[in-house]
C-alpha cells in the first residue's frame, strides 16, 4: 500500500491551516493532487498542507488523565471573571 | 430505439463549437466509466472530477452551438446518431488500461490545453468566456496526468511496459488534434519532457489516423453512445 499523508487545508486567508483527513499517495507531489481531488472539492480551500503521517508524533491514549485531567480543576484559567467594559464592543 | 434523431444544419461557428463540445462529452464520458473501478480511492474521485469538469464544459459548448442552431445542449447531445459527432477517434477509444487511460489524457489535455490558452484572445465573446473557465480545468487535468504518467513510465517493468504500450498504440491517433487549432510544435515542447522524464520513448510521426472529425468514427462510438442515449432516446423528455 501506499504511504499514508495527513491532510491539512485553510479555507481562508487569516484562519489557520486545519486537519481534515488523509490520503494514499506514493509521493509528495501526488499527495498534494490527491488532496485537492478529495478535500476541495466544494470550494473548502484556498490552500493545502501535506504532512506523511509517520512524521507525527502522538499522545498516547494511556497518558490521558496525567495529561489532560489536571486542567479540569483550575477554572481561574479561562477568562471568564472579568467584566468587559462596554466600549470594547464585541471581543 | 425511438426515431427521433435530429439533423443539425451546420454552418461553420456550430460545427467549430460541435468539434470541441463532442471531444469534452464523449471524453468525459469515457473517463466517468472509471468510476467505482479505479484503482485506489483517491484516484477514483480525481478522475470522477475530470469527467464532471469535461461534461461541464460540453454544457456551455453545446448551449452555445444549439442557441444558434435552435436545439436544446440535450438534444445535441442525446438525440445526434454516431456520423454527426465531430470528436476526434482518439476520444472515443476504450479506456484501456489505468496506463492507456493516463497516457490518452496526457495527449489530449495537452492539446486542448494549448486550445483553450489562445482561445482566451477568441474575437468570440462566448467562446472566450468558456475558455476563462475550461482552461483552468484542463491545465489541472494535463498536470494530474503528466503527474501520473511520470510514475507509470519510470516506475516497474510492468508499468513501464504498460505505459509504452499505450503510448506506442495511441501514437497515430494523435493527427486529429491539431485540426482544431493547436500547433503540433507547441504540443510536442509540451509532451516530449514528460515522455522524457517518465523514460519511455516518443514514437515517431508517421501515418496518422483521421475521420472522426467528419463523421467517420470507430464501431467504439456506436457503443458509446448507445449507453450514453439510451434512457432520453427511449423515454423523450424525462427528468430527474
Amino acid at each position: 500500500m501506499m504511504p499514508l499523508w495527513e491532510v491539512f487545508i485553510r479555507s481562508r486567508n487569516g484562519l489557520a491551516h486545519k486537519h481534515v483527513g488523509s490520503v494514499h499517495a506514493a509521493d509528495a507531489t501526488m499527495a498534494l493532487q490527491a488532496a485537492r481531488d478529495v478535500y476541495t472539492r466544494r470550494g473548502e480551500g484556498l490552500s493545502i498542507w501535506v504532512v506523511p503521517s509517520a512524521a507525527i508524533t502522538a499522545s498516547d491514549p494511556a497518558d490521558r488523565d496525567a495529561l489532560f485531567e489536571p486542567t479540569g480543576s483550575k477554572i481561574y484559567r479561562h477568562p471568564t471573571f472579568y467584566q468587559v467594559p462596554d466600549e470594547v464592543g464585541h471581543m | 430505439m425511438t426515431t427521433t434523431s435530429i439533423t443539425v444544419t451546420e454552418t461553420p461557428r456550430i460545427r467549430r463549437l460541435l468539434t470541441l463540445a463532442d471531444d469534452a462529452l464523449i471524453l468525459g464520458h469515457r473517463i466517468s466509466e472509471w468510476t467505482g473501478h479505479a484503482p485506489l480511492l483517491e484516484e477514483e474521485l480525481a478522475l470522477a472530477n475530470i469527467a464532471l469538469d469535461l461534461i461541464g464544459q460540453a454544457r456551455a459548448l453545446f448551449t452555445e452551438a444549439g442557441n444558434e442552431s435552435g436545439h436544446t445542449e440535450d438534444q445535441l447531445a442525446f438525440l445526434r446518431d454516431p456520423h454527426q459527432f465531430r470528436n476526434a477517434l482518439i476520444i472515443e477509444l476504450p479506456n484501456g488500461d489505468f496506463a492507456y487511460t493516463i497516457v490518452r489524457l496526457l495527449l489530449v489535455s495537452a492539446a486542448s490545453d494549448l486550445f483553450w490558452q489562445a482561445t482566451l484572445a477568441s474575437s468570440d465573446p462566448a467562446l472566450a468566456a468558456i475558455a476563462a473557465k475550461a482552461g483552468k480545468e484542463t491545465a489541472y487535468h494535463l498536470r494530474h496526468a503528466a503527474e501520473w504518467l511520470i510514475r507509470i513510465g519510470d516506475g516497474t517493468d510492468e508499468s513501464h511496459r504498460r505505459a509504452q504500450a499505450a503510448l506506442d498504440s495511441l501514437w497515430p491517433y494523435t493527427g486529429e488534434l491539431f485540426e482544431t487549432g493547436a500547433e503540433r510544435e507547441a504540443w510536442n515542447a509540451v509532451v516530449t519532457p514528460v515522455l522524457h522524464q517518465a523514460t519511455l520513448q516518443r514514437p515517431g510521426d508517421g501515418w496518422m489516423q483521421a475521420g472522426g472529425r467528419s463523421g467517420r468514427h470507430t464501431e467504439h462510438l456506436g457503443h458509446l453512445l448507445a449507453e450514453m442515449q439510451v434512457l432520453p432516446r427511449t423515454y423523450p423528455g424525462a427528468i430527474w
